[in-house]
């Protein structure tokens, strides 16, 4: 199981990619992938001014075994939603770090940060769950 | 991924539109002998796609067709949480009789005394089978049971000036609760559980505030655990001015030995079709009476059963009621199996099923545990909650072991629920077997515990004595074919 050293983590199994021009992109881990199952339904926020407050579920995630919410990592407005994921949820099985996005969030509150787990972190906290 | 099942031409049936030809008929219509007195724009041409076959090919279709069910009244049907007991014929034989089954809804209640005194009757037994004061049979299904038991609750705090904002679910509950409290207008909130499996007293303490509306607690919880700190949760509950719901579709695992009234529950919903052996799946239909402490009994659906000098009648002046939550009385056919049932055991018989049911879950747990993974150490109450985390080691996981169970002719058990058990296994044998069929399903098991240790593949590629091989799960959810068409062939 990977969990890549470039971004960042929540007990929730969601990874946080700080990119460049100060948006974060998020998805689910290889862990949560690999926990759900095949994956074949995804929903999806909308694009919106509204602001969205850390730890509400903002999508869901159906696999054959389950459905699960997906919380909002970082506080911040929705810029931008995977639009092709809904058609194609199995991306989330193949590629949950890259293809697999969910949502680009636009943080209002930076400090947030500093509560996201290291991938290194992360690792621990999988490992004391099983 | 994405080839088809292996279809076992033999034991499969087509569907009944690819059979048969035009023109062949199950009787012969004589010739009316001249024109039909209908109007001519209301006759069809022709039968627009329906089947023509004659009767003996009808009988051998759906005969077949009913050969390919697997259910209780076929195999050992251990479905966790879901009490898959055998359903007495005696059941059906009551509710066949004129008396009930020619019953009309509107029927002056003098002509249905003994309907209504059944009515009346039912309502009686369960509420000293659950030590509480009054019961409501109107509710259809369990889920309508909860949210009919939460509307109580509602109303309740509203009487008391306040509605009150949330609800505490621990997390072994069942999946419906947070869904019930959620559609009366409350907030969920999880109760996290210990390592025992159980949720501590101070769990819930630290939860408790003027807001929270109830607890709603499944004991024994999903995981067929019995919650130890039961009575000092509801003390505290009680203490916040809360109330104590109790799911009771778990009965299997109190009835006639525990009253969950004794152990501080204000509201309690049954589920007939589980505990108390009306039918079960495709529908039901089920029923989820709810029984509720004395100074609740203002707020039950209405009508209610009265009796009056030796008469019963509906009596629908209830002011305070919540109103009603299902047509007529409720499912009645369904109250007349379940009154037969506890008749036909009387209240030692329930008490024996009871202890029947919880033996039979400790055996299986007994006999398997060590080879499976046993999540939570705690005697079991009437189902065991087993994982995949041995079997997993050589990549063998739940789903494979479910599928190849169905070769040895047992229906699977509960699999990936409760989601707090990572690949659970969820089995609720009932008091319904003999020790014969406890073994071999158990022996199977421990088969295929085997099968994953040296030949991996033969579980991973289960199950292959069913009419078809394992199913494509994600392409069935993504694309599914809900309707038969004509192949294409057949439309040019």
């Amino acid at each position: 199981m990977e969990f890549p050293d470039n971004l960042h983590y929540t007990k929730e199994h969601e990874w946080v990619r700080l990119e460049d021009d100060g948006t974060v992109l998020m998805g689910i881990t290889d862990y949560a992938q690999d926990a759900l199952g095949d994956i074949v339904y995804v929903e999806l926020p909308v694009v919106s001014d509204e602001p969205v407050t850390k730890d509400e579920p903002f999508a869901v995630v159906e696999s054959v075994k389950a459905v699960s919410d997906i919380y909002v990592p970082i506080s911040g407005e929705i810029t931008e939603v995977n639009d092709e994921l809904p058609n194609s949820p199995e991306v989330l099985n193949q590629d949950c770090y890259g293809d697999g996005w969910l949502v680009r969030l636009k943080p209002s509150d930076t400090e947030e940060f500093e509560e996201l787990l290291s991938a290194k972190d992360y690792q621990s906290f999988i490992d004391e769950l099983s | 991924m994405g080839e088809q099942p292996t279809v076992k031409k033999s034991v499969m049936e087509e569907p009944i539109f690819e059979k048969g030809s035009s023109g062949r008929s199950g009787i012969d219509v004589p010739d009316p002998g001249g024109p039909v007195p209908i109007d001519a724009v209301l006759l069809r041409e022709d039968l627009a796609g329906f089947p023509e076959l004659s009767e003996p090919e009808v009988i051998r279709h759906y005969t077949r067709l009913s050969k390919l069910n697997f259910s209780a009244a076929t195999n050992f049907y251990p479905l966790g949480s879901c009490t898959m007991k055998y359903n007495p014929v005696a059941n059906e034989t009551a509710a066949a009789m004129p008396g009930f089954a020619g019953l009309h809804p509107y029927a002056p209640d003098q002509h249905v005394q003994g309907a209504l005194e059944l009515v009346r009757e039912l309502e009686r037994w369960l509420a000293e089978i659950c030590g509480l004061a009054a019961v409501t049979l109107q509710p259809a299904a369990g889920a309508q049971g909860e949210l009919t038991g939460m509307k109580i609750i509602r109303a309740h705090h509203l009487a008391c000036g306040y509605a009150r904002k949330k609800v505490l679910i621990p997390a072994s509950a069942h999946g419906t609760n947070p869904a019930s409290a959620n559609l009366c207008g409350y907030d969920s909130i999880v109760v996290p559980v210990d390592e025992r499996g159980l949720v501590a007293a101070a769990a819930v303490e630290a939860l408790l505030d003027e807001d929270v509306a109830a607890l709603m607690v499944t004991n024994p919880n999903t995981l067929g655990l019995f919650e130890a700190d039961i009575e000092r949760i509801a003390k505290s509950v009680h203490q916040a001015g809360a109330l104590v719901y109790m799911d009771g579709a778990n009965m299997n695992a109190l009835m006639g030995v525990a009253k969950p009234g004794h152990m501080g529950a204000d509201v309690l919903q049954f589920n007939l079709h589980k505990t108390f052996s009306t039918p079960h799946g495709g529908g039901g239909p089920g029923a989820g009476p709810v029984a509720v402490r004395a100074d609740l009994e203002r707020f039950l659906p209405g009508p209610r059963v009265v009796e009056r000098d030796g008469l019963y009648r509906w009596d629908y002046e209830r002011p305070d009621s919540i109103g009603r939550v299902r047509s007529f009385y409720g499912n009645f056919g369904i109250l007349v199996r379940a009154y037969t049932y506890m008749l036909a055991c009387g209240g030692d018989g329930l008490g024996q099923t009871t202890r029947s049911a919880v033996l039979a879950a400790n055996y299986l747990r007994a006999r398997l545990s060590g080879v499976f993974h046993l999540p939570y150490q705690a005697d079991s109450m009437h189902e065991v909650v087993f994982t995949d985390k041995f079997q997993n080691e050589t990549g063998v996981k739940t789903l494979d072991i479910a599928k190849r169970l169905l070769d040895f002719g047992f229906h699977a058990p509960t699999i990936y629920f409760p989601l707090v058990v990572a690949g659970a296994l969820m089995i609720e044998p009932t008091e319904s077997e003999s020790l014969e069929t406890l073994d071999g399903f158990a022996d199977a098991l421990l088969a295929i515990a085997r099968e994953a240790a040296e030949t991996p593949d033969v579980p991973r590629n289960a199950p292959y004595e069913t009419p078809l091989a394992r199913l494509d799960e994600t392409r069935a959810a993504r694309s599914p074919v809900l309707a038969w068409s004509p192949k294409p062939a057949e439309t040019a």
